[in-house]
């Protein structure tokens, strides 16, 4: 192992000129319009604009819509703040007003449909194709947006990939309202809760494997 | 440890310069923060040893992200931040280690170490290993004695005995062959 004068020695002959990150409010704005007109372009082709149309009269759903999109939106802000060594970790905590909101009204809509329906208010069938919508949506997202934050080589990347998780899971259920046909049933909750859950836990498992990489990386160079 | 502002002025120059390239001023900004990041890292761990190697980690991990510092803000906090956090790692780390390995000072007392009666063991195996040998037909007692005890070359028993090299191959692999089966039997 070199001594650390050594090590200084070496790191400052292998200085490259290196690109500044832009400000982190300013990537996640680039990768969320990014978003916007990919969904823009997507979701014309699966979305029936009649149906939704006639869903925003009922302001629970608009509610529960605006909750998700913004736990979207919010996530995403705060994995790219989270992102760099600097910034309070309190960010963590901005995704959660609207998850409440999404969850609160989520449930109320559950419970409703329970009230009104019974044991009807049981959708299997199309409950699990939410599931598929959620998770098809997420990969691609998710992908992209693990591709950016790592651009900042996080020093605790598994909450930053939590929280990349929960934004690109919130972004793809608010897609998934777009051709939603009905109000949330309890297992249609379930269906959802299960594919956000899982899109966080293999951010966080991507994230637990990049952390496992640096250390690696930073022994195999101290060791040299 | 707090830092004047003029300090706080000079290594966020040096930091900037050093984001476009400039090595005099990074070699610079490390050697000078040195101190600074030892005094961080000595809070979480005494060892000398231990807390060089981590301040190590954090100038690697300084030098890797580097492009994540923004002039704009305070330079210290970044690097503070930095030196905190992967000193908590490597507490963490050590933990993880030291829970799947055992620290036994008595250790060499209180448990048997196989290769320690290596030597009686062979003195004690050595006449039954001669008896073995004087029962081996005379050419494999003879390539026994002469390459093994005697440690002579192939050549060199070659010369001694008049036998060819690979007569003596042979006969050298029967006898082991033979001793082998002799002494696992016993």
């Amino acid at each position: 192992m070199p001594s650390t004068e050594q090590l200084i020695a070496q790191l400052a002959a292998g200085a490259e000129p290196v690109r500044r990150l832009r400000p982190p409010l300013l990537r996640a704005a680039s990768w969320l319009i990014g978003v916007a007109v990919i969904g823009a372009i997507v979701v014309p082709f699966y979305g029936d604009f009649g149906l939704f149309a006639e869903k925003t009269r009922d302001p629970k759903f608009v509610i529960e819509m605006v909750g998700t999109v913004l736990t979207g939106i919010a996530a995403v802000i705060a994995a790219f703040e989270l992102s760099l060594p600097d910034r309070s970790p309190a960010w963590a905590w901005l995704p959660l007003p609207p998850l409440l909101l999404w969850l609160g009204s989520s449930g109320y809509n559950c419970w409703r449909d329970w009230i009104e329906f019974g044991e009807q208010g049981w959708h299997f069938g199309e409950s699990a194709a939410c599931f598929g919508t959620i998770v098809g949506f997420s990969i691609p997202l998710g992908v992209a947006l693990l591709l950016f934050l790592a651009r900042a080589k996080p020093l605790a990347p598994t909450p930053v990939a939590a929280l990349g998780g929960l934004g690109v899971a919130g972004l793809a259920a608010f897609f998934l309202d777009f051709n939603h046909p009905f109000d949330a049933s309890f297992l249609d909750l379930g269906w959802h809760a299960a594919a956000v859950g899982l899109v966080i836990a293999s951010s966080s498992a991507w994230g637990r494997w990049r952390g496992q990489i640096n250390w690696a990386a930073a022994e195999a160079q101290t060791q040299r | 440890m707090s830092l004047s502002q003029d300090k706080e002025t000079e290594w966020s120059r040096w930091m900037t310069a050093a984001q476009e390239g400039d090595r005099v001023a990074y070699e610079r900004l490390l050697k000078d923060c040195l101190p600074y990041l030892r005094s961080i890292a000595s809070r979480y761990h005494r060892a000398p040893d231990r807390r060089e190697d981590v301040v190590q980690d954090i100038l690697l991990t300084l030098h890797r992200i580097r492009h994540t510092y923004d002039p704009e803000r305070p330079f210290t906090h970044w690097l503070a931040t930095i030196a905190s956090r992967r000193s908590i790692d490597a507490l963490r780390r050590r933990g993880r280690t030291e829970k799947s390995e055992i620290f036994d000072e008595q250790a060499y007392e209180t448990f048997s170490d196989p290769e320690a009666n290596r030597e009686m063991s062979v003195r004690d195996e050595a006449p039954a290993l001669q008896a073995a040998i004087a029962t081996l037909p005379e050419g494999q007692r003879e390539a026994v004695e002469l390459l093994k005890l005697r440690e002579l070359s192939l050549a060199e028993a070659s010369q001694q005995t008049g036998k060819s090299v690979s007569a003596l191959k042979v006969n050298m692999h029967r006898a082991l062959k033979a001793l082998r089966s002799q002494l696992k039997g016993d």
